[in-house]
């Protein structure tokens, strides 16, 4: 099959994620820039944004369907701002994405987890912030604690968890819904050898029974190579490599 | 053969239905979630571990007034005609209070947002909303001690003792919403700029000063001089604050004029607030 330029109505019929030219530029000049007077004098001087970092440049992917796609590269190489992307956290300076489906974004977990609150409220909070709504978290509360195996300190201020077990409430929450894609960006790393096992088995089960579309990052190339069908490869930013995950790897292997 | 299996397999484990979010009022009512927990968050970590609770947002506008009144009118000895000081202090303390403190916190919002809007895609709207609609709901509570004051002086310099049944305290939901819209648009405005330049915290706590001076909150405005009279009717919260005087205290209904202009001023404010804020809200992440 040769690869016309299918139009978006078709597209969004066989593809879950569509990331069309993009590119992320972040000004270098603008991160120590935060006061006024600085910003005059810079201003003046005409010194204003002048540096621009390419952290993302023109990068296209498609990810079908129930696809299970692996993103390598080496540490700073976009892979985590292009996952940002595609979860809607970052706006892309260039091009677009387009997302069918709803998003389970795993990459850094436990968004708005208040320390001075409990474990029950957290849970409420970071559900909400997730979009679930009450009734759906009311419903689910039980499945939430029973995975993540916090029965005994439900209604304990989260400062007193240990990172470990908030990063397990954080990973039960997160994974309580059947969402058509899930981005996991190594939070596979979270809590006991136990607890990893449990969120593999859990990640595995949605690919598997439920055809969860998977954007996957992670440094252990075995991983990606083991889990995913396709892969693409950046390093600096721009794509090096893209197509059948055995082929990537092994390419990005012998790069090193 | 595989597809009924599949389908068998996920009828016994009943999946949760995930939520959608096609329509805007569904979009709304999930906003409306956060807005509602966010809020629901500030409270319990306002009052957590505090043994009377909610029920220091009662309290405090009242030891504050009792400490206002006892330096303005024995101290300074400021008088009105015929209205008792206390609740000409109160009422004005309280409204100011809302717009005080929902502009010192939605300023802060966003930043306090920063690694949240960095992990979830979220309307980043509904924080500096948030924090209006904290200081509204404490308002709530705060206006009991309002009206207990108000029966306490149980008072009505024309009809004497008919005040709080009066037909004109009707208005004062109108005034509510006014300065709700003011307080939004101050709070859109703030936070985004305070992103970009942090120096908008330290100025805006003095600028917050001088407006409290600025306002009649805790001296009549016959005190100023005549020549700054006049300008007074710039000031928006001089505007709300006469407003619900003018229901509470003198027992009048607000005139169409007043109800006009304290909307033009909040809608103005409101528009300039929201339009800075949505221009600029992509660049957020990159600067929190």
């Amino acid at each position: 099959m040769s690869k016309p330029k299918t139009n978006t109505q078709e597209m969004e019929t066989d593809y879950a994620i569509l990331v069309d030219d993009v590119t992320m530029i972040f000004n270098i000049a603008s991160e120590n820039l935060t006061s006024l007077k600085e910003y005059f004098i810079k201003l003046i001087r005409r010194e204003l944004f002048f540096k621009e970092f390419l952290a993302v440049d023109s990068v296209s992917l498609k990810v079908k369907r129930g696809d299970v796609y692996g993103i390598v590269g080496t540490n700073g190489s976009g892979k985590s701002t292009l996952l940002k992307m595609v979860a809607g956290v970052l706006e892309p300076s260039r091009g677009s994405v387009q997302i069918d489906g709803i998003i389970a974004p795993l990459i850094e977990l436990g968004a708005g987890f208040d320390a001075e609150l409990t474990a029950r409220e957290n849970i409420y909070l970071n559900g909400s912030l997730l979009g679930y709504s009450k009734d759906f978290i009311h419903a689910h509360f039980d499945e939430i604690v029973d995975f993540a195996e916090l029965w005994d300190f439900l209604d304990m201020p989260l400062k007193n968890y240990s990172s470990g077990m908030v990063a397990r409430i954080a990973f039960a929450i997160a994974t309580v819904i059947v969402p058509d894609i899930l981005i996991v960006d190594e939070t596979l790393s979270v809590g006991d050898m136990f607890f990893q096992e449990k969120c593999e088995n859990r990640i595995n089960a949605l690919i598997n029974d439920h055809h969860t579309t998977v954007l996957f990052v992670s440094h252990s190339i075995d991983q990606v190579e083991r889990l995913c069908k396709n892969a693409i490869w950046i390093e600096k930013g721009k794509m090096r490599m893209q197509g059948d995950a055995k082929t990537v790897c092994e390419a990005y292997r012998n790069s090193q | 053969m595989s597809s009924a299996a599949d389908t068998a397999n996920t009828d016994k484990k009943a999946p949760p239905a995930a939520p959608r979010y096609d329509t805007l009022a569904s979009r709304f009512k999930k906003d409306w979630y956060i807005l509602s927990s966010l809020v629901g968050k500030d409270f319990k970590r306002k009052y957590r571990r505090s043994v009377l609770g909610v029920v220091w947002s009662i309290l405090n506008p009242v030891l504050q007034m009792i400490v206002l009144s006892v330096v303005f009118s024995y101290v300074f000895r400021f008088q009105l005609e015929g209205v008792p000081f206390a609740l000409y202090l109160i009422l004005g303390q309280t409204l100011f209070s809302i717009m005080a403190s929902s502009s010192s916190m939605g300023l802060m919002s966003m930043m306090e947002a920063a690694p949240l809007i960095k992990k979830v895609r979220v309307n980043k709207y509904i924080f500096p909303l948030s924090k209006v609609l904290f200081e509204f709901v404490n308002f709530g509570f705060s206006f009991i001690a309002v009206i207990a004051v108000a029966l306490y002086y149980n008072f009505n310099p024309a009809e004497g003792w008919t005040l709080v049944a009066s037909f004109n305290l009707l208005s004062i939901p109108l005034v509510l919403i006014y300065l709700a819209i003011f307080c939004s648009g101050l709070s859109f405005l703030l936070s985004a700029l305070t992103v970009f330049f942090r120096d908008v915290i330290h100025l805006w706590s003095v600028f917050v000063l001088m407006w409290t001076y600025a306002t009649p909150l805790f001296y009549p405005l016959a005190v100023l001089p005549p020549e700054f009279q006049p300008f007074m009717k710039f000031n928006p919260m001089y505007q709300f604050i006469t407003y619900m005087r003018d229901i509470i205290l003198y027992g009048q209904v607000p005139s169409l004029r007043q109800n006009l202009v304290c909307l033009a001023m909040a809608l103005l404010t409101f528009a300039i607030g929201f339009l800075v804020f949505r221009f600029a809200q992509r660049k957020f992440i990159l600067y929190v």
